[in-house]
């Protein structure tokens, strides 16, 4: 059984909030879910190395060589505030923490 | 006009031959889809002005008769980012985003003058079989509007049945083309991981996405696929093997060809009417002199829970970049950064790729990585060993691609877990890499398509290719019409 702390923890982990009744929601449709996938617990994979991607490449290298890419002004296009050219968000450190 | 009749190649002639300009192609094109994207909704963006504009320079230029693919208007998946067109992936999160790069798949095909129509809807960041998650709306299936299209390709499948493009890009995480093929009565090709580039593919499961094509016609995305696959620098992922020429394969004898048929894909759990037609598609295939085995998959059974498990991982770690902060949507009223992150991400996903992101997040969390995600990437080797298996003794596999043909819009989308049981059967070719297409294969009783799926080895895309114009040559299903009924079904 998932319980609600375990889905408001994971919530947590994955930067997404949940008002009281969407909790309860996503509890008990993630149980069912995790209860669906607890059937893998049936296969034996002892000494089953695991498979995480599936091409026969291992490290792909190139050249260390400066290419052209976007323009400051391309990147800078689906920011949804800017600044002088930059980027703004609120304050990251609150004030309490500054002083 | 619509695309019932023709393929790419009749275009073609007609275009080099001046019996129609690449503008009054366009215009006829957009002219259509007004028409009947109000009861489809496959559309999400229309490229009506920059379309007619590229028609117009190539009509200026002419037709190069060596330029198969010229002046011909496709759709494209609403999660390949097209420069300057809006790319959305069928997510509030992402409603306003333009991009400002071409996915190379997009590259590719400027590159042979082909025509983008727009961009198709699909289920929010392709997570879903059924289109119904999209932020803007669901898609209906042209041969029954009560009926889902399938998904996530639902709006490039849904175009296509309903002749509003002659082809339409897709990309299959875990059925994502083969599913809405299928239900459509359509042919999708999910090639070999690796064979296309993802540059500029929105990511979702990074091990398993692909990019493929939906076409009437198989010859039609054999044409398409040349063009968009091929090593790419700016895809660790993508192969460097050769590209064979896919049209080559058309037209050939398929006499001593191997097909294995898992008795898995064949069991109780698939409807009557499925059964029914791979039965007698089996029939077809050995008229037609290739030799039809039972085999068995054993753990076909777990491929959907590791394939949950996996995909979901995978989406949870991509979708962190959606924190709108650089791009997309970002939370109005928001007070410290850490609420920009979790207020634009509450308000911008919705609920399916939440449930995505959790089960994710949880299967990779400490306590639990072990049990899940480890455990699930096991799985997945001993998927893979069947297949490896299988294809030392023979050249393809063949099922059904799906359990049931369409389902009702509404049905299942309230259920997950019954929602997701129905990719059991397109999902293995992801888990183990290989290419797999679906053709189709027959109708049930209440007139909805039902698709064969055939799967080969890595790499052999040619194969598939063989085996499925032979049955397209044996068959009529491809030819049928969709109606645009109302739905007394």
């Amino acid at each position: 059984m998932i319980s609600r702390e375990q889905v408001a923890h994971v919530a947590n982990l994955a930067k997404l909030e949940f008002d009281d009744s969407e909790l309860e929601n996503f509890t008990s449709q993630l149980d069912k879910i995790v209860d669906f996938v607890d059937q893998l617990s049936e296969v034996d994979t002892k000494d089953v190395a695991p498979t995480t991607h599936i091409t026969s490449a291992v490290n792909v290298f190139r050249e260390d060589v400066p290419v052209k890419s976007q323009t400051r002004a391309e990147l800078l296009k689906n920011v949804p505030e800017t600044t002088e050219g930059l980027i703004r968000v609120p304050a990251i450190i609150e004030k309490e923490e500054d002083e | 006009m619509n695309y019932f009749n023709e393929d790419i190649t009749s275009l073609h002639d007609k275009l080099v031959n001046k019996e129609i300009t690449v503008r009054q192609l366009v215009e006829a094109t957009f002219d259509y889809i007004e028409q009947t994207d109000e009861k489809i909704n496959a559309f999400i963006t229309l490229n009506k002005t920059d379309a007619l504009e590229k028609a117009d320079a190539l009509d200026a230029a002419g037709i190069d008769p060596d330029e198969l693919l010229a002046g011909i208007p496709l759709g494209i998946k609403d999660n390949i980012v097209t420069k300057g067109l809006k790319t959305t992936a069928a997510s509030h999160i992402l409603d306003n985003f333009e991009p400002v790069y071409n996915a190379t798949v997009m590259d590719k095909l400027d590159g042979q003058k082909t025509i983008t129509v727009g961009k198709t809807n699909l289920d929010e960041f392709a997570m879903g079989s059924s289109t119904e998650t999209s932020y803007f709306g669901e898609t209906h299936n042209p041969w029954n509007l009560t009926k889902v299209p399938g998904g996530s390709s639902g709006g490039s499948a849904a175009a296509v049945a309903a002749g509003e493009v002659i082809a339409a890009l897709g990309t299959d995480t875990g059925g994502s083309i083969r599913q809405p093929a299928a239900f459509n009565g359509i042919f999708g090709i999910k090639p070999t991981y690796g064979r296309v580039s993802r540059w500029g593919l929105m990511a979702f499961g990074s091990s398993l996405d692909q990019i493929g094509v939906l076409s009437r016609s198989i010859k039609d995305s054999a044409i398409i696929l040349n063009a968009i696959s091929g090593h790419d620098d700016h895809d660790g992922t993508s192969a460097t093997e050769a590209v064979p020429d896919f049209t080559k394969a058309l037209g050939q004898d398929i006499k001593g060809l191997k097909i294995a048929v898992p008795k898995e894909y064949m069991d109780k759990g698939i409807d009557a009417d499925v059964v029914k037609a791979i039965q007698a598609a089996i029939k077809t295939f050995e008229s037609l002199g290739a030799t039809v085995e039972e085999v068995s998959l054993p753990y076909t059974k777990y491929a959907v829970p590791a394939y949950y498990i996996i995909a979901s991982s995978e989406a949870s770690s991509n979708l962190q970049r959606y924190d709108g902060i650089r791009y997309g949507f970002r939370a109005k009223d928001v007070k410290t950064l850490e609420d920009v992150y979790v207020r634009s991400r509450s308000e911008g996903f919705g609920d399916e790729v939440k449930r995505r992101i959790m089960l994710g997040s949880f299967s990779l969390s400490a306590g639990y990585y072990d049990a899940y995600f480890k455990k699930a990437a096991q799985v997945r080797t001993l998927i893979k060993n069947d297949f490896d298996q299988l294809f030392e003794k023979y050249d393809l596999i063949l099922g059904p691609t799906t359990p049931t043909p369409a389902f009702g819009l509404g049905e299942k989308v309230t259920d997950p877990v019954t929602m997701y049981l129905n990719d059991i059967l397109t999902i293995p070719a992801n888990l183990a890499g290989i290419p797999a297409a679906s053709i189709p294969a027959g109708f049930s009783e209440t007139g909805l398509p039902i698709g064969v799926q055939l799967m080969a080895k890595k790499m052999d895309e040619m194969t598939i290719f063989k085996a499925a114009d032979a049955f397209e040559q044996a068959t009529e299903f491809h030819q049928a019409i969709p109606e645009f009924k109302g739905g007394q079904n």
